[in-house]
This record gives structure tokens, sequence and C-alpha cells, in this order.
């Protein structure tokens, strides 16, 4: 079995989780959704630091929890990682002591992660002899991640490890927690607010809402629902797509991509041909024209579109969120008044003029 | 000065007494401190207040309590009377027991505080690295209390050096078996002896301080602080 299930059905005072999931064991799944809607909750439930009375949970053939037949594995026998939003390194300890100790506490024949491998990948060699007190925080953090890599878990959990850096340590750490996917394939579950994490770690997206998983699934497809607008924060709210490279242009300073038979202009990006880059297109950066595009406009992506949903009107707003299909979704926030003059329906043919583009490199 | 006149057993006898208790206080008073630490449960109120009362109670009432439960009716000297020939009443041992009641709160506190300090997530981070509760405990959270060990030995021991009331109530005045050094400068005021009661003293105040000023010293070196 490749997946892993996972029903809780936790109770607190004002809070109410209950979920039904299936998780791919591989690649990055985030989990997603505003403060108080239980990723961290759920984090703990799947880490065994919280116990549903009313759980089952199965990584692989494995059983973690089944409360009808009362298992519950202990956080301590379950081969898992965990990263905290804090480093919360052992501060009696040294840094090579804190790398090592859980790497101790598991068997021999278990130790496929090992110090140097750590230590080279998060590039945290010359910190070994010192005290986690004389650390900075984005080292802090690379400590941790290094330490619980080395009890060989064979599922991370993440709960924002990275929301206490600042944007330049963010950046420094991603790239580090890609490698770790690509190196050892090892599955993350990832915990996140912010898009730039998202974009450049997601595979499979769960997003999550007062205690109730709204949507889950592909981030290609997920990212695009109509559902999300009031969910996620409107400044995110678009499509996300996994594109490859064509064509450098440097005489215009732009570089060509496609997926799904389109291509698109984005700025000009260090890259190889060939090389996949991830683009999000926010929803309020497109419009849509009924007529074929001529010549006579600066926009340089337009993709030939079909309407596929109208998303509710809010009569108080003035704006309404387009699905289109462009062979995969694409979302578009016109006015309720464009809506109206366009007179758009269903089934339509459509083109999407697309004013900006965010690149992530994988 | 005349020396000749002085005895050195209750100096030996108190702090073999004080010793033997605060090793005794740590190994009971470590679980509760523990338990007081992490339970919800509604009980812990209950045990809070239990393990307080010595502070506020006249060492009389304990020590008449204790005399009577230890004594050869007693429900704990009783069956020992009838195990040994002897109850625990004016005996070293139930010296011991009474020292050991009447400091549980100066041992449980600073434990109960620390542990609190400590938390639960150095726990949770250790047990996520594979270490099981007992192992979690050993290698992370006594370290990270050991002010708090620190604060409790001390204040154990220096609080059985200093008892009284309780000590004369349970243990009586029998020299080499239950005179301590209290006791013995309770008898010399009594008698006038005045200077082998100032050399006790003194003695007592001196190594008080002196106790008490390295654990200060030792808490405000210690490298590790629990944020």
């Amino acid at each position: 079995m490749n997946d892993f299930f996972a029903n809780f059905d936790v109770s607190f005072p004002g809070f109410h989780l209950q979920t039904r999931l299936t998780i791919p064991k591989s690649g990055v799944t985030v989990l997603f959704g505003p403060s108080g809607s239980g990723k961290t909750t759920l984090l703990r439930c799947l880490a065994g630091l919280e116990r549903s009375p009313k759980g089952l949970m199965q990584f692989g053939d494995t059983v973690w929890q089944d409360e009808t037949q009362g298992i519950f594995v202990p956080v301590h026998e379950r081969p898992i990682g965990l990263v905290f939003q804090e480093p919360r390194l052992f501060p009696h300890l040294s840094v090579r002591s804190n790398l090592l100790y859980g790497f101790k506490r598991i068997p021999v024949q278990e130790r496929r992660i090992f110090l140097n491998d750590v230590v080279e990948i998060l590039n945290i060699a010359h910190l070994l002899d010192r005290r986690p007190h004389f650390l900075s925080g984005g080292e802090a953090q690379r400590v941790a991640i290094g330490r619980a890599l080395l009890t060989s878990p064979k599922l991370l959990l993440m709960d924002e490890p990275l929301a206490s850096l600042d944007h330049q340590r963010k950046q420094e750490i991603l790239p580090y927690i890609r490698r770790l996917q690509s190196k050892w394939g090892i599955p993350i579950i990832y915990i996140s607010h912010s898009l730039e994490e998202i974009l450049q770690l997601v595979d499979t997206l769960i997003l999550l809402k007062a205690g109730r998983v709204v949507a889950e699934g592909p981030a290609t497809e997920v990212f695009s629902k109509l559902e999300l607008r009031g969910i996620i924060n409107s400044e995110i709210l678009g499509a996300i797509f996994d594109t490859r490279v064509i064509q450098h242009e440097p005489e215009f300073g732009l570089t060509r991509v496609q997926f799904m038979g389109h291509q698109l202009h984005v700025p000009g990006q260090e890259a190889k041909i060939g090389q996949s880059i991830r683009l999000h297109i926010h929803s309020n950066d497109v419009s849509i024209v009924t007529s074929p595009p001529d010549s006579r406009t600066s926009v340089l992506n337009i993709l030939e579109a079909t309407v596929m949903e109208v998303g509710s009107i809010d009569p108080a707003g003035y704006s309404v969120d387009i699905k289109l299909d462009v062979g995969q979704t694409l979302l578009a926030t016109i006015t309720r008044k464009s809506l109206k003059n366009l007179a758009l329906e269903p089934g339509q043919k459509v083109y999407a003029h697309i004013k900006a583009i965010k690149m992530v490199h994988e | 000065m005349d020396f000749s006149n002085f005895d050195s057993a209750p100096i030996w006898l108190t702090l073999k007494l004080a010793g033997i208790t605060v090793l005794l206080l740590l190994m009971v008073g470590t679980p509760i401190a523990w338990w007081l630490a992490h339970t919800r449960s509604r009980l812990r109120v209950f045990v809070e207040a239990t393990v307080a009362l010595p502070l506020v109670l006249p060492p009389t009432v304990l020590g008449f309590y204790l005399l009577i439960a230890l004594g050869p009716e007693g429900w704990l000297g009783g069956p020992v009377k009838a195990a040994t020939g002897s109850a625990l009443s004016f005996t070293f041992t139930g010296l011991i027991i009474a020292s050991t009641l009447y400091s549980l709160p100066f041992v449980v506190q600073p434990l109960h505080s620390t542990f609190e300090a400590v938390g639960k997530t150095p726990l949770e981070t250790a047990w996520s690295l594979r270490a099981s509760r007992w192992d979690a405990f050993l290698t992370v959270a006594s370290p990270l209390a050991l002010r708090g060990y620190i604060t409790a030995t001390v204040l154990g021991f220096a609080h059985t050096l200093g008892e009284f009331g309780v000590v004369l109530m349970v243990g009586g005045n029998i020299p080499g078996k239950t005179k301590v050094i209290s006791i013995e400068i309770y008898d010399r005021v009594e008698v006038l002896e005045y200077t082998e009661a100032h050399i006790l003293s003194g003695g007592l105040l001196l190594f008080s301080f002196l106790v008490l000023l390295t654990v200060y010293t030792i808490n405000r070196r210690l490298p590790i602080h629990v944020t």
C-alpha cells in the first residue's frame, strides 16, 4: 500500500477536529488553512502526541492507531521525524549530541541516514561542537531538521519550520528541504501559511477550515477551486502550473515555458532548457476577453479557454471569480459588471489575458 | 575555653539524619513533584495542600500525631513492634520518618516548579526522537531540572538540620540515638552551659549560611537556562 489513512475525531473546548484523510506516501503534502483550523492538532494526532478518542491511522501496512481495537503506538515507537516551529534543541547538549540523540536510539539495522550525510546536506559541519545557545535561528533550525532526519524516519512531519525565520533564512533552508525529498524520498507533511513555501514544496495540498478538510488533492487541482475564496488569503487565490523551459529570448529578457501545449512568456530565467518551473497565476492578474486576440494588445500571455463555472456572487461585493479551463484550471477575478457585459456562461469560448506570473524553480 | 564537656555525637547524628532524610525525600519527592507538574487530575490541589501542610502546622501538632502513629499502639508502630519487638517512637528510624514528612514541602515545591518550568516541550521533542518516557525523563527533563534538584537537596537538608519540635516529640532526647544538635542546644541552655550552646549555635549558623551561599552561587553559574 502506498498511501496512508488517517481518520481522527478530537474535541477540545471550542474546537472540533474531524478528518478522513488519505495521504500519498511520497512527496510533500502541505497542510494549509487559517490559524485555528486544526493544522497543528492534526499533525500532533499523526505524530501520536495527541490521542484522538476515535482515531484510525494506518501508515502503509502498519497500524499506528485503531481505537476500536485499543491500538495506539506511542510517539517514540513511530518511525517519524518531527520538526517544530522553534528548533527546540536540547540546551544542555552540544550540537553534535543533539544531532545524535535520536540516531543513537534507533536499531543499527534501521540506520539509513548518517551524521556525515546530514552535516553535508544541511551545511552544519562548522557548528558541531557549539552549544545551541550560540546558534542563529536559521542554524538552529537546520540542526533541528538534521536531528529529526538522523532517526531515519519513514515520515517527516514539519510544523511551520520556517515561520520564525526571515525571508533570507527561509530561502536558505527551503532548497535543503526540497533536497531531502530527492535524496532520501522521505514523505513530508508540512504545515505552512506562506505561498512562497507552498509553491516551492507542495505536491499534494490539504486544506483545513474549522477542523474539517475542505479540499485535498494535487496542488494544481486544489489550488484553483472556487470554494477557496474566503478560505485562503485572497492575495494568493489563483492557479498553480507546472511548466518546462523551452526557449530563452535574451534579446527581450524573456524565457518561454510550456505546459499542456500552451506557451507562456515569463521574465528571463537562469534555467536550462527542459528544466521545470512552477508558476502561480493570481486570479486578479487574469482578465477575460471574448474576441480572438489581435496584435493590438501589450499582453503577451493569452490562452484560449473555456468558461467552466461562474463563482457565487456576493451582492455586497463588486467582483466574481470565474473558473476557466485551459487544459488545467485557471482562475480569473473580474467585476460583476464585466460578467454582465460579457454575458459569460459555462461552455463559452474566451481568451484569458495574463498580466503577471510568479515563478518558482524546482 | 573548656572543651572537655563537649560531645560531638549530636553533630554526627544530625548529619546522618539529614543525609538519609534528603535521600529519601528525593526518591519520594521526585515522583510527587512530577505528577503535580504534569497531571490534569482534580486531585492535584488536594495533594498540593497535603504536601504543604508541614509549612503551616505547628511542629508539635505533626509531632503529636506521629508520636501516636509510631508508638507501640499506633497503626505504624504497632505492627513494627509485633515484628521487631520495639515500636518506632523514640528511635532513629522514627526520626527519619518524621523528618521526611516534615521536610517534604521543601523538596517537593522546588522540584514541582522546575518541572513546570521545563514543561512538556522538551519531553515531546525527546519522545519524537525515539526516547521512551523514562529515557526522556533521565536524559532531558532531569538535566534541565538540575537547578531545582540542587535547591531541593539543600533546602531539604538544611531544614532537617534545623528542626526541633517534631524531633523532640517523636524522638525524645536519647543521647547517641535521637539527641540532635537543636535539642542539645536546648539542653545546654537549660543548664546555663552557654559556651557549648554558643559553639553549636554558631556552628549551625555558619554551616547553614555557607551551604545557602554555595547553592545560590552554583545556581547563578549553572549553564542551563530554561526559557
